[in-house]
């Protein structure tokens, strides 16, 4: 019976509690974008960095991979040290530069990864082959539209571009074999890869780059092993290397997030904050409306509790159903907002600002249910509390 | 008039409120013994403390001092749990305005008390069904009160009032929103109530339904000053 009466007076009004409910629909779209935009990027990175299952990454001592052009010499020998610790299983060693393609009069520059096409774990391959001789390479869609050309065309690429002179240190001929898509990539970024060793022969006569050298290594830990452990032990044997595992890389991360998720915890409290309010006033006015009703229900013996259980069950089903509104509407908006935020430039595609997690949606509705009870609180306080002679007394004057 | 037969019995009740900074002194040392199957009416000019003394009675107020027992019960003093279940079972009202629940059909309406006093759903269906057929509106049991007359809203909310076959029924210018003739249907219905066992305090303006009682008590400025 009383959510009976509970409905019938939300029914009362059906204007005021259809905008009540969209009102408490925003800010709960708002809420779950904000629960999402807490949690999602950090989310979202950690489960990039553990797409291929490389769990360290190695990059010059006091830089994050990619973060500068310095590089680690001697591979081999670095490889050779890994090689004595047996948890480590793949080692995968990748060197970055820079490309330029001539084409007619026009000169597209694109990034470029020198892999090793057995244990790579920076690109899939989206079509065509992956690169398997010396004068293959694969490229991004990006690049490929930029070049104009097509999966079988052969291309001439030069590295070690100097502006002032308008020379290159090294040029070579390839044949495009693949379609890729980097993992690690931007999505304003045109890229490429090759094998590291023709990237390598490429660079010999870069006096910066010439040698055997990687930007980074990537290492996959054996099953069972102790990623903390190799860690640690990588850090001893190679003192000129940082190692990255990916708890130091998401405590950087969330270090360099920090804003993101205070400004989200403040727009989330205040989202709340405006559906509480806005729940509490439509249930005071609707009490207010309603006082003479409700005393009358108290005379006849309806008790206190009834009285409150009532009124709260008006506010959680408004809280409710707007929660549930607002989670379609949250997840539609947060759609929108990932589509601008990752088309910033040189952000990881594969990076979400708003990741959708089942636990964030029920921390939302949560949320909003606890506060729906809350801003059902004054006024069934004040309902139950009628002095009934006296509101009845001005009931009848009124 | 025997001591048990008495169900209202009110000795030196007082009521002052606080109105601004004045105290108003809403009942000045009432005294009044009602016996079960008793049918009272009380009248006086406005602000006498008819419906004071009602609220008193009907337990949804407190006197400043003075006992109120009802059916043998003290209940001046009692807390708002107890005063609850008393008025639930205890107590039918009729109020002039008739606040029937909207959206609640005749007979859900006449099945609201039974509902908080945990009767089965038959139970209160079979009830409703009896005591709206009791004050003629078998035909309206589904209709909702804007569907029903203000005659017929206040027959129902009559019905609603015997719902828990209370030992009292009280009634506030029970007629005050209807017109004579539809007055008039109320006014035999208390009778035919009253008739059938029902005791009966009527707070009214109106001639015709004081006549009809079997005890008139006039009031003026707080207190019983004719019987």
């Amino acid at each position: 019976m009383r959510a009976v009466l509970a409905q019938a007076s939300l029914v009362r009004h059906r204007a005021r509690t259809a905008l009540a409910i969209l009102g408490v629909a925003v800010a709960a779209a708002m809420l779950l974008d904000m629960v999402m935009l807490a949690t999602g990027m950090r989310q979202s990175f950690k489960e990039l960095l553990l797409t291929r299952g490389f769990q360290l990454r190695l990059s010059p001592k006091g830089t994050l991979p990619f973060d500068t052009d310095a590089t680690i010499p001697d591979v081999a020998g670095v490889t050779e040290t890994l090689r004595r610790n047996p948890e480590i299983g793949e080692i995968s060693p990748v060197l970055g530069g820079s490309i330029h393609i001539p084409i007619g009069d026009r000169d597209v520059s694109a990034s470029v990864l020198g892999i090793d096409p057995s244990v790579q774990g920076d690109y899939e391959l989206l079509y065509g082959r992956d690169v398997r001789t010396p004068n293959a390479i694969v490229v991004n869609d990006r690049l490929l539209r930029a070049l104009g050309k097509r999966v079988g065309d052969t291309i001439t690429v030069a590295t070690g571009y100097d502006p002032q002179t308008r020379s290159y240190s090294g040029q070579r001929g390839f044949t495009i074999t693949g379609i890729v898509r980097f993992l690690y990539g931007a999505s304003d970024q045109s890229a490429a890869a090759m094998e590291r060793q023709t990237l390598k022969q490429m660079n010999a006569s870069s006096p910066l780059r010439a040698g055997d050298r990687a930007s980074l290594f990537m290492i996959r830990v054996r099953e069972g092993g102790d990623v903390e452990n190799a860690r640690r032990w990588i850090e001893s044997r190679l003192p000129s290397v940082s190692v990255l595992s990916i708890s130091t890389a998401l405590a950087q991360v969330d270090q360099r997030l920090a804003y993101f998720r205070q400004l989200a915890f403040i727009l989330g409290t205040v989202s709340l904050f405006v559906g509480f309010l806005l729940v509490t006033t439509l249930v005071t006015v609707s009490v207010n409306e309603r006082s003479g009703e409700i005393s009358v229900l108290r005379a006849i013996g309806v008790s206190r509790i009834h009285i409150v259980e009532q009124i709260v069950i008006e506010g959680v089903v408004i809280s409710l159903i707007g929660a549930t509104l607002g989670l379609v509407l949250g997840l539609i908006t947060a759609r929108y907002l990932n589509s601008i935020l990752s088309a910033f430039p040189g952000l990881p595609m594969a990076i979400d600002f708003f990741l959708f997690q089942p636990i964030a949606a029920w921390s939302a509705l949560g949320l909003l249910a606890a506060s729906g009870i809350a801003a059902g609180i004054y006024p069934a306080y004040r309902a139950a509390s009628l002095p009934i002679a006296e509101t009845l007394r001005r009931e009848a004057i009124a | 008039m025997s001591e048990k037969s008495v169900i209202v019995s009110l000795r030196d009740v007082r009521r002052d409120y606080a109105l601004g900074a004045e105290r108003v002194h809403a009942l000045q040392g009432v005294n009044l013994d009602v016996e079960a199957g008793d049918y009272v009416a009380i009248v006086g000019p406005s602000g006498c403390g008819k419906s004071t003394l009602l609220n008193l009675i009907g337990v949804i107020d407190h006197p400043t001092s003075g006992t109120v027992a009802v059916d043998g019960r003290r209940v001046d003093s009692m807390n708002d749990r107890d005063a609850t279940r008393f008025r639930l079972h205890n107590i039918g009202f009729v109020f002039q305005r008739f606040y029937l629940m909207p959206i609640l059909s005749a007979a859900e309406n006449v099945a609201l008390p039974m509902a908080e006093a945990g009767a089965p759903k038959e139970e209160r269906l079979k009830r409703a069904t009896e005591l709206l057929s009791y004050v003629g509106l078998e035909r309206r049991l589904r209709h909702r009160p804007s569907e029903m007359s203000g005659g017929e809203q206040q027959r129902v909310a009559i019905a609603r009032a015997l719902a828990n076959r209370p030992k009292l029924l009280l009634a506030d210018e029970p007629t005050g929103e209807l017109d004579a003739r539809t007055g008039d249907e109320i006014i035999s219905l208390f009778q035919r109530l009253n008739h059938d066992g029902a005791t009966l305090i009527v707070v009214t303006h109106d001639e015709d339904l004081a006549t009809a009682a079997r005890r008139k008590i006039h009031m003026r400025d707080g207190r019983v000053v004719q019987e």
